[in-house]
């Protein structure tokens, strides 16, 4: 294997960095040579690479963790590939006829117009008209702002400054074992900086990213909002997607300078397996955000898919006054198993942090919710309030909670409310009565509990997010 | 409208109806009276097609229909409507998703279009009025917070939203005070029409001074052993209900 990788780098070399690198997929395995290929595809510079072999010399030291919740078989990260070049249009669906019925029923359901299916689905159409003279104008809007929105692979060879001084500073490296192992062959992902003062003049949503790259399995984002900037971005959408890859290990870092803000929206849908939990994605994901001086934070995410969730998007309150959300809808169905919550770190004075969980379970799922809120010992007057609500749809599911609290200073205020309820069978009769039948009736209660995390995301988001726990219950009820 | 026969239920596998017959024509207003645990609101409860109340025997016809084959949400397209003696909080679903919902899942059933939302609100917003209830209401999450008098009125808005041909109050009046009483009534009184009946469930005469029945019937220990016009409703409120029970049994 290894004379195979080192002839390809040498065949890189030889023909310089930027050569056409279509269909060309690394066999499975992961050793120093294969991070060498990866970052030489990329035409990195010196620095990127010894970070990376940082990072697997880190992971290679690192036992996998097994205190989530969570069950599934142990993965084999040698039989993994780790690099595979975006598919050339001649390997995709020449249209959608081509692409999976059940997919496309869904994404009927979901009223997602023919045209941005065939871009979900990764139909050979020639890169969609509309949609290119939408992404040229938003980039043009953007850079007249003085925004960066680029691909990571970009902004390393046009921005290194930058990324060489937030790459890693909020997820260090060693930070986890998924955390370690993204760092050492990440693929792909978004870079955004936001000038000092500067309000981003438009939501920036990784959906006019979609036909651009194949992010793949690794992705990392780095977003930097400078001082007093403020900027709201969404990632995924509400559409399924598949992909081969099992294994997505994600990080994400946030950096919000003194007043700065970032929203940070989430809706994930990856495949969540069959009826009866066959295939379906392991999502491990590491996402932290550090705040400076009265900067803000905010993560709202709608977790739908996968088969095994594994996320804590966590904010480091490091400024004085400065402020750490964390909105969460988690829904589990059939054999799906989320152990997912957040870390709030209050180090500087008088920090404010809220979290609002709210957890649906059914089918026969396991469902929980993990947070550690920790009050430093420079905490003074440092506040969190927590609310982690969790729904039962059936009686072969399963909810968790497991909230660590640790205070180290005497005048920070925690405060934890947590409650288990059931969707009653008289709230499911009093919509009966009124007409809906059953699984309407399920989608509206639960889209109703949800109400207080779907208030924090962007309008038209909140509607798809509606519309997508009404599809992912199909079934949870008899 | 409606006709009962013989009807047989159970709760728990506690027979509670036995043997009930009753026809309603359109356009008559039917109260039905008698002592607790009668199984008043069992009737309802049983018609509407609630989980839990099982029928073992006997049928019912809703315009000449199979009402016990239909699922509960046809039943509500189908024309009947439930007022709840005990309407129950659904958090964060506001009254007027739930109502635009069911609004559309009738007109589907009737084969019409859906409101446009201007549409419903205006119907929505005409409804509030009629039972005093303030417009903001339609925003709140079903019956969350609301007080014992807010939430009848709520159904009784519902009820008229919905144009039932067939209108089941359970107890509506209980819990009311006089001006809230009077408050329903004029809802449903503003509601009668030759093509929709309304069945009365009600502990006191009181309610039927506002909303003057056609017949009156007593229902007892699962049946109905007596009927009669508005007048029978007032010799239950001066002689109770036990000499009937005796003269029964």
């Amino acid at each position: 294997m290894s004379e195979q990788v080192e002839k390809l780098i040498r065949k890189e070399y030889s023909a310089g960095f930027h050569t056409d690198i279509e269909s060309e997929t690394l066999p499975p395995g992961l050793n120093e040579e294969v991070i060498r290929f990866i970052s030489a595809k990329k035409g990195e510079p010196e620095w990127l690479l010894e970070w990376r072999l940082k990072a697997f010399k880190v992971w290679q030291s690192m036992q996998e963790p097994d205190w989530a919740h969570v069950t599934y078989p142990k993965i084999d990260f040698q039989a993994i590939s780790y690099y595979s070049a975006p598919k050339s249009l001649a390997d995709r669906p020449k249209s959608l006829d081509e692409v999976d019925p059940d997919l496309i029923e869904t994404y009927n359901k979901l009223g997602i117009p023919l045209h941005e299916q065939e871009m979900l689905a990764g139909v050979a159409v020639d890169a969609v008209f509309d949609s290119v003279s939408v992404v040229t104008t938003f980039r043009e809007k953007l850079e007249e702002a003085g925004v960066i929105f680029c691909p990571i692979s970009e902004a390393v060879h046009k921005y290194p400054d930058l990324v060489k001084k937030y790459l890693g500073s909020v997820v260090p490296q060693r930070d986890n074992y998924y955390a370690a192992l993204n760092s050492a062959v990440f693929s792909d992902g978004s870079f955004v900086y936001i000038p000092k003062g500067v309000r981003s003049p438009m939501e920036l949503s990784t959906y006019f990213r979609i036909n651009e790259m194949n992010t793949g399995q690794f992705e990392r984002t780095l977003i930097i909002a400078d001082e007093g900037a403020y900027v709201s971005y969404l990632e995924g959408c509400t559409a399924p997607q598949r992909d081969e890859n099992q294994l997505h290990a994600a990080v994400v870092e946030l950096v919000a300078l003194d007043n700065a803000e970032i929203k940070y929206s989430t809706v994930q849908n990856w495949y969540p397996g069959n009826e009866e939990g066959k295939g379906g994605i392991y999502n491990f994901v590491t996402k932290r955000g550090i705040c400076h001086t009265r900067a803000k934070i905010s993560w709202t995410q709608v977790e739908t898919g996968s088969a095994v969730t594994w996320k804590y998007p966590s904010c480091i309150l490091k400024g004085d006054y400065s402020i750490g959300e964390f909105y969460s809808v988690a829904l589990t169905n059939n054999f799906q198993q989320a152990d997912t919550g957040t870390k709030m770190i209050h180090l500087g004075k008088h920090t404010k942090s809220t979290i609002i969980s709210k957890g649906i379970s059914a089918g026969q799922s396991q469902n929980a919710y993990r947070g550690l809120v920790r009050m430093g010992p420079t905490a003074e007057g440092a506040r969190n309030y927590t609310q982690c609500d969790s729904l039962l749809i059936g009686d072969r599911c399963g909810a968790h909670t497991f909230p660590y609290i640790e205070s180290a200073h005497p005048t920070a205020v925690v405060e934890h409310e947590a409650t288990t309820s059931k969707v009653s069978d008289d709230q499911m009769f009093l919509c009966q009565q009124r007409g809906l039948d059953a699984e309407k009736a399920v989608s509206m209660i639960v889209n109703g509990f949800c109400r207080e995390v779907f208030k924090q995301l962007p309008m038209e988001f909140a509607v798809e997010a509606g519309k997508l726990l009404e599809v992912s219950l199909e079934g949870s009820v008899g | 409208m409606l006709k009962i026969k013989d009807l047989c239920a159970s709760v728990e596998e506690k027979a509670i109806l036995r043997s009930l017959n009753l026809e309603i024509k359109p356009g008559e207003i039917h109260a039905i009276m008698g002592p607790n645990g009668a199984g008043k609101s069992t009737l309802g409860n049983v018609l509407a097609g609630r989980p839990g109340y099982e029928v073992t025997s006997g049928s019912v016809e809703l315009k000449g229909q199979d009402l016990l084959e239909m699922d509960p949400e046809v039943r509500a397209r189908e024309g009947l409507f439930l007022a709840f003696q005990y309407p129950v909080e659904i958090p964060g679903v506001s009254n007027m998703e739930l109502l635009k919902a069911a609004v559309d899942a009738k007109r589907q059933h009737e084969g019409k279009s859906e409101l446009s939302a201007i549409e419903f609100m205006k119907m929505a917003r005409e409804a509030c009025k009629a039972v005093s209830l303030d417009q903001s209401f339609l925003k709140r999450g079903v019956n969350e917070g609301f007080s014992g008098g807010e939430k009848k009125r709520n159904e009784i808005m519902q009820m008229m939203l919905l144009e039932p041909s067939l209108c089941i109050l359970d107890e509506t009046d209980s819990g009311l005070d006089i001006d809230a009483l009077q408050v329903v009534a004029n809802g449903v009184n503003a509601m009668r029409s030759e093509e929709r009946s309304f069945i009365v469930v009600t502990h006191y005469q009181r309610l039927l001074d506002y909303i003057v029945p056609d017949f009156v019937h007593v229902l007892a220990h699962g049946r109905i052993v007596k009927s009669g016009d508005k007048s029978l409703a007032l010799e239950l409120e001066a002689k109770g209900y036990s000499w009937l029970e005796q003269e029964v049994l």
